[in-house]
């Protein structure tokens, strides 16, 4: 019936029609339900049967265990963060400008669910349907506008190209929402995905022609235009008020004493805190938290082949091996501040090393495609995040902006390794 | 008669120094951040450019090719002193926010290059008209720059309230990346873009 539908209305956008510029947009509703209609015939040449869209559509997959985990932590941070205040209601309170209809509705949601049985929710931590519904709550509203006003954009220039709108976007509309925290304006988010996709991405020619990865150019723009909503203590918890030093920004000042005082809060052992964080839950961008998702998800990319396993490696070593540098400069006095002396294997679960490593230095549009090449911009790039992250105070978090360093510098080292390949050649067959 | 207003209105928008000839983006980036600034240098940078050319203008026939570009130099320098100098007595505050960038106005590409391209070849009058035009062309894209970091940037204009931020007590947040400088670098590029799309001829191959 879809596919009778879809029939009837194709003819409304060929050429010459009203509704001739929006062709891109039916095409890529079309090829999005059904196979492409303008397949190749005759002989063509197929390396294998990957395209974009499956690409696109299994790094999709991969990401969707942070997606859950990501809705699962913000309620849970929520509500443990109201547990430590001794709250059991969540607040609801603001003016029209800043009211919080999550925490109304919630509030109603639970009120309504106390006769649903199993399906009971309170504002507990323990609680974890009422921690997936409350981070949907504001997980998916970000999402949906980023998809919206990003896909719009995508729409407006396949439109003025004449060109077709590609799946690239998918990934950049699902990345984009996981490394911003849960509390970020809405009308911030529509801004930065419209900078991401246009600047990061459009005015250089589209999917495959940008030099930047584009979620990270709309966080890097809402990084720098505002930067009270997506760095500090107070906006990691979603409800009114609260607020939560993240791991990695205790580090800074405190070094592991800061980790151990979190631990502490929370009556767990050192131990015990890291594999709290390895799994995900402490406070921070909502996707990023949890190493064990990124990991789930860097196995699926590793075995289908669409994720560089040498870029994540490499970027691995660099990080551990610069943090364990760091690590030995502290041990042996000679520099002083507490943040050098976190162990490397705390690194590896805070902040968004993890994240950035599998789902972002990884995108093959952006990264070296050389061999060689890959593993010096991991490598590169694993050395810079722990750069910014320990040697620059200003910044605790080093992810993203190593990562676009990174992005920039690709395309120079596959010039060098390719140089250095044609000069050894040479030699051999002088 | 119409061939001076052509030299005056052509580098507005045909043969804009910034946004065609691609000079003295330096200053365009660092004074913009406020409407007034960037107006003070407007004003600086078309007085001098106009009054180094028609000097320059006057005694072209006399500078040895050889040593021409000192000498236009010194011309130059002559007057940015004259208007930093000015500058401090009469407008003390505005010079010290300016700061080195007055003096910068020295090494300003477009009064190098109005001064080689221009007015070592075209009679005194001329000269100063092309340094007015390139003077206002400047100061069109300093002033529209300025105006949308400072009104992003802070919620001002020229010092006035217009949106009240929210530090203020106000509803608007202000966008940080407007009061850095490469807000200044995104906007000019997207001058350029509007630019050519009504000017297809300016695009290049």
């Amino acid at each position: 019936m879809l596919r009778k539908m879809m029939d009837k209305i194709a003819p409304w956008f060929d050429k010459g029609k009203p509704l001739a510029p929006f062709q891109p947009a039916y095409d890529a509703i079309d090829t999005f339900l059904y196979t492409p209609k303008h397949v190749a015939t005759g002989s063509v040449h197929v390396r294998d049967s990957l395209c974009l869209k499956r690409t696109m559509t299994t790094v999709m997959i991969a990401v969707l265990p942070c997606v859950l985990f990501a809705m699962f932590n913000t309620g849970y941070q929520a509500f443990a963060a109201m547990q430590a205040a001794g709250m059991s209601e969540i607040p609801v309170s603001g003016s029209w400008l800043t009211f919080q209809w999550q925490a109304w509705l919630m509030h109603q949601l639970i009120n309504m669910s106390g006769s649903w049985g199993l399906l009971a929710m309170t504002a507990d931590p323990s609680n974890w349907l009422a921690c997936i519904v409350y981070g949907a709550l504001y997980f998916i509203p970000v999402y949906a506008v980023t998809f919206i006003v990003g896909i719009l954009w995508e729409l407006l220039f396949a439109s003025v190209k004449s060109e077709e709108i590609n799946e690239g976007f998918f990934v950049t509309s699902l990345l984009l929402p996981l490394t911003l925290p849960a509390t970020i304006p809405l009308w911030q988010v529509a801004i930065a995905i419209t900078f991401g996709v246009v600047v990061g991405k459009e005015i250089f020619g589209g999917t495959g022609r940008n030099f930047m990865n584009p979620a990270l150019v709309a966080r890097a723009f809402l990084f720098f235009t505002f930067p009270q909503q997506i760095s500090g203590d107070t906006i990691w918890v979603a409800v009114d008020g609260l607020s939560a030093a993240t791991p990695l920004g205790m580090t800074l000042t405190e070094g592991m004493e800061g980790i151990r005082q979190l631990a502490t809060a929370q009556s767990l052992t050192e131990m015990q805190y890291w594999f709290h964080a390895f799994v995900g839950l402490i406070p921070g961008s909502m996707g990023e938290t949890s190493t064990l998702c990124c990991l789930i998800g860097a196995a699926l990319l590793i075995y289908t082949g669409i994720g560089s396993w040498r870029i994540m490696s490499s970027m691995l070593v660099g990080a551990m091996g610069t943090a364990g540098l760091f690590y030995f400069m502290y041990a042996t006095g000679m520099v002083n501040s507490p943040v050098y002396g976190v162990f490397p294997h705390w690194h590896f679960v805070l902040g968004g090393l993890a994240f950035g490593m599998i789902f972002m230095a990884t995108d093959p549009v952006t990264a070296s495609m050389t061999t060689k090449g890959q593993f010096a911009y991991g490598f590169l790039i694993g050395f810079l995040v722990l750069l910014v992250r320990v040697v620059n105070p200003a910044y605790p978090e080093g992810v993203m902006l190593a990562i676009l360093f990174g992005n920039v510098c690709a395309p120079l080292i596959d010039y060098v390794i390719v140089r250095a390949n044609i000069k050894r050649r040479e030699l051999r067959n002088v | 008669m119409s061939d001076y207003k052509e030299i005056i209105v052509k580098p507005i928008f045909r043969n804009n120094p910034i946004l065609l000839q691609i000079l003295g983006i330096c200053s365009a980036l660092a004074v913009t951040t406020k409407l007034e600034t960037a107006i003070t240098m407007s004003i600086a940078v078309t007085i001098v450019t106009a009054c180094s050319s028609a000097v320059i203008s006057l005694i072209r026939n006399f500078i040895p090719d050889s040593i021409r570009m000192i000498v236009q130099m010194v011309v130059i320098a002559s007057f940015v002193i004259v208007v930093d100098q000015i500058l401090k007595a009469y407008a003390f505050e505005i010079s010290r926010q300016l700061s080195v960038f007055v003096g910068l106005i020295i090494t300003n590409c477009i009064l190098m290059g109005r001064a080689e391209a221009f007015a070592m070849k075209n009679p005194p009058v001329a000269s100063f008209l092309d340094g007015i035009g390139n003077g206002l062309g400047y100061s069109l894209v300093l002033v529209v720059l300025a105006g949308i970091r400072e009104l992003l940037g802070s919620g001002k204009l020229l010092g006035f309230t217009l949106f009240q931020t929210v530090n203020d007590g106000g509803w608007f947040q202000p966008w940080g990346i407007m009061l850095l400088a490469p807000s200044a670098f995104f906007l000019i590029g997207f001058l350029i873009w509007i630019l050519r799309t009504f000017d297809p001829s300016q695009i290049e191959e």
